[in-house]
């Protein structure tokens, strides 16, 4: 079949690359345009490693087409520092040894950044919602709902 | 904050080390929060190509015939591998450190022993023509009768597996059928305990589901090196055995990893690297061999079963006369690593407890099942859990407090551990002192009072006399010579036949009771006294311990 041209938004940067119907976004991603920071788990939309943000919102990237991708904004783990300022999520995963192998950690990042952005102030119920779909097979769970939780505070300290 | 009770352990050195007890940034943890932390799959190269291999869907088969012209004709498929192409194809991981015989193909040629058994592998431009291509190949298949139960594989007449070790048993030093352990006299302590206590445990094969797969990318780099981006545990484990699977020099392999998603003891068997750099010599192009999620799942090794039945005998006042432990462990149809685990067992009975009659045997057996591996802890959690479940029972039986019960058995500094070694810096009595103290749980005074550093030794430190066969040796006799090796690509084997009777474990005939104890003769711990430790010079750093001279109890050939 013909390969098909898309554009969208990686990162704050506007990129354009051919891509196969079938392709997913996460096999553009990473072998299309080099960023590797999402992960392949198990291609079917039950591990979240490969979670990417699509115009805020977090998406599969294994399960999400890229076609249907044309004119959004995508967010990777790679763009979430600003130069050598890491995100506060990066920096309280950091502070809270909130990664072991380092494996689902790009996924975790963005699921909770998806949901800082949309709940400044989350509960614990909340956080641990928000990362239901992201497994962590070094099991840090306790350690990673802290650092989210630690992240929001500190913006919301920020902000006062 | 982590608590440091130096004082628990005597042999503890007094200089105060000053990392543990604080927080420490980890040198990885940038990289991880950032995504720049490289997996093996986190490397582009050009005109990149993908591996898949044809799995075989019986149990146990002989291979009657491969066609793989179909496949071969696909779209963008660039090469198909067939075992006949790989140039050692038979290997036992633990060769490399001269411990067992080679038994595993890489890929399969006349027999498959397991379900999900690698027959031929293909290469194509994508993942997706090289899975369709793998539809293509045509393989016709005798099935044969298959075995999946530890102890129904040991039986006579038992469906042989892997003809390498044609009594379904690994055989250690090239004639032992299992690993055994004795001390003292546990049939007589048993006729003499107020009770006795025989359960079965049991444990299934657990995958790691680590959340990356399993995996290599192998690219042509210059010089005639490859270089291997490996998600291997073991990194120069994998690039020792790709260098002897592929019959090449290890400096023409450039291995590149340490950044693991997720091991647990899945990713040391090499699954990958052989077959991903064949394919990159074969194509000269970078190649690249994942395991899906679904071949994880079902077909990457596992930690194995485990069937460990224990009979104790107790006295009503708490005292554990005897304890006698078999354990099977399931190899799978390769060994790997399991028979290291079976040796990691044996280490661990009786327990952390001072016995004075204890009978160990444990058997790596192969049965049709996937072959299992190494995983956190292997070959010591199961039986560490039935000991610790029976302890649990023992107590109930006997009326007493289960933390009581634990102290009361526990070794002490001085007594003499089963494996005719003095037990030194023990501390399980002061553990389960502080684990009581934790969650409020009553001890009596008795208990509280006890420690690890009074009490052993003395009549404690003894070894008893102990069975011995008609050689005058702990053991039985040699079980059966090796048989004659099977060369890779030699021969086809021989149509199926039941595996020749092996001599039969018989128990020794039980003893008669007896007025006055049998005449055993008392034995020495070693040929010669052990020389005194010297002692230990304050704040001198530990001498360094090779790797290869810590496990030189293990692994060197005893004939």
């Amino acid at each position: 079949m013909a390969r098909m041209p898309v554009q969208f938004r990686l990162n704050g940067s506007d990129r354009a690359v051919f891509v196969e119907p079938a392709e997913t976004l996460l096999g553009t991603i990473r072998r299309g345009l080099g960023d590797f920071a999402p992960k392949f788990g198990c291609g079917q939309g039950t591990c979240g490693v490969c979670t990417v943000l699509v115009d805020g919102e977090p998406r599969l990237g294994c399960l999400t087409l890229s076609v249907t991708c044309e004119g959004r904004s995508i967010e990777t783990a790679s763009g979430l520092a600003d130069g050598p300022t890491l995100h506060p999520l990066q920096a309280a995963f950091m502070e809270h040894f909130a990664a072991q192998c380092g494996f689902c950690t790009p996924g975790m990042l963005m699921a909770a950044k998806a949901l800082l952005d949309r709940n400044p102030n989350p509960t614990r119920v909340e956080v641990v919602e928000a990362i239901a779909g992201n497994v962590c097979r070094c099991t840090g769970y306790e350690p990673i709902i802290n650092a989210i939780l630690a992240a929001a505070q500190q913006r919301g300290a920020r902000r006062a | 904050m982590l608590e440091f009770r130096k004082d628990l352990f005597a042999d503890e050195r007094d200089d105060n080390l000053n990392v543990i007890g604080k927080g420490e940034q980890r040198q990885d943890m940038l990289g991880h929060v950032t995504g720049r932390t490289r997996f093996f799959d986190d490397h582009g190269f050009d005109g990149l190509l993908h591996l898949k291999v044809v799995r075989s869907p019986h149990h146990h088969a002989r291979i009657r015939s491969i066609d793989v012209t179909a496949a071969e004709r696909a779209p963008g498929v660039k090469r198909v591998i067939r075992g006949q192409d790989v140039p050692l194809n038979k290997n036992t991981l633990l060769s490399l450190i001269d411990f067992g015989k080679d038994d595993e193909p890489t890929l399969a040629v006349d027999k498959v022993r397991y379900k999900g058994e690698p027959i031929v592998a293909i290469i194509a431009d994508s993942e997706a023509e090289a899975l369709a291509a793998v539809k293509l190949v045509r393989v016709s298949y005798d099935p044969l009768p298959t075995v999946f139960d530890v102890q129904e594989a040991l039986k006579p007449g038992a469906v042989v597996v892997n003809e390498t070790y044609p009594g379904n048993y690994f055989e250690y030093h090239d004639k032992y059928d299992h690993q055994k352990l004795r001390f003292g006299d546990v049939e007589a302590a048993f006729r003499t305990a107020d009770h006795v206590l025989e359960e079965r445990y049991q444990m299934s094969p657990i995958e790691h589901a680590s959340t990356e797969t399993n995996g290599t990318i192998a690219a042509p780099e210059t010089n005639n090196r490859y270089v291997v981006h490996s998600c291997a545990q073991g990194l120069f484990f994998s690039l020792g055995t790709t260098a002897k699977i592929l019959a090449l020099e290890s400096n023409r392999l450039h291995f590149i990893g340490g950044t693991v998603g997720g091991g647990f003891g899945g990713k040391v068997d090499s699954l990958t690297e052989p077959l991903a750099v064949l394919g990159a010599i074969l194509t000269g192009r970078p190649v690249r061999y994942v395991l899906g999620r679904e071949e994880e799942m079902q077909f990457a090794s596992p930690r194995g079963a485990e069937r460990h039945v224990i009979k104790d005998g107790v006295m009503r006042d708490g005292r554990i006369v005897a304890r006698q432990i078999t354990s099977y462990f399931d190899a799978g149809a390769y060994t790997r690593l399991t028979s290291y685990g079976v040796v990691k067992c044996v280490a661990h009975m009786p327990g952390p407890y001072t016995i004075p009659n204890v009978r160990g045997d444990a058997y790596c057996v192969f049965t049709n099942r996937v072959p299992a591996t190494a995983m956190r802890g292997f070959g010591v959690t199961g039986v560490d859990f039935s000991i610790e479940v029976q302890m649990d029972k023992l107590a109930h039986l006997v009326g007493i407090d289960p933390m009581e019960f634990r102290i009361l058995n526990a070794y002490r500094d001085g007594d003499m551990k089963a494996h005719r070694r003095v037990a030194h810096n023990t501390a399980l009595i002061e553990c389960v002192q502080v684990v009581a103290e934790k969650v409020n749980w009553p001890l009596s005074e008795t208990a509280r009072r006890a420690s690890s550093l009074s009490g052993g030794g003395g009549p404690r430190a003894a070894i008893p006399p102990t069975v011995t066969d008609e050689s005058g040796r702990i053991g039985r006799p040699e079980t059966r010579q090796a048989p004659p090796q099977l060369t890779p690509g030699a021969a086809p084997l021989p149509a199926h036949q039941p595996r020749p009777a092996v001599p039969v474990y018989q128990p020794p005939p039980a003893h008669q009771p007896a007025a006055a104890l049998p005449n055993y003769p008392a034995q020495p711990a070693d040929a010669a006294p052990l020389p005194a430790p010297a002692p230990p010079v304050p704040n001198a750093p530990a001498p360094p311990q090779h790797g290869a001279a810590r496990f030189s109890s293990v692994f060197t050939r005893r004939r």
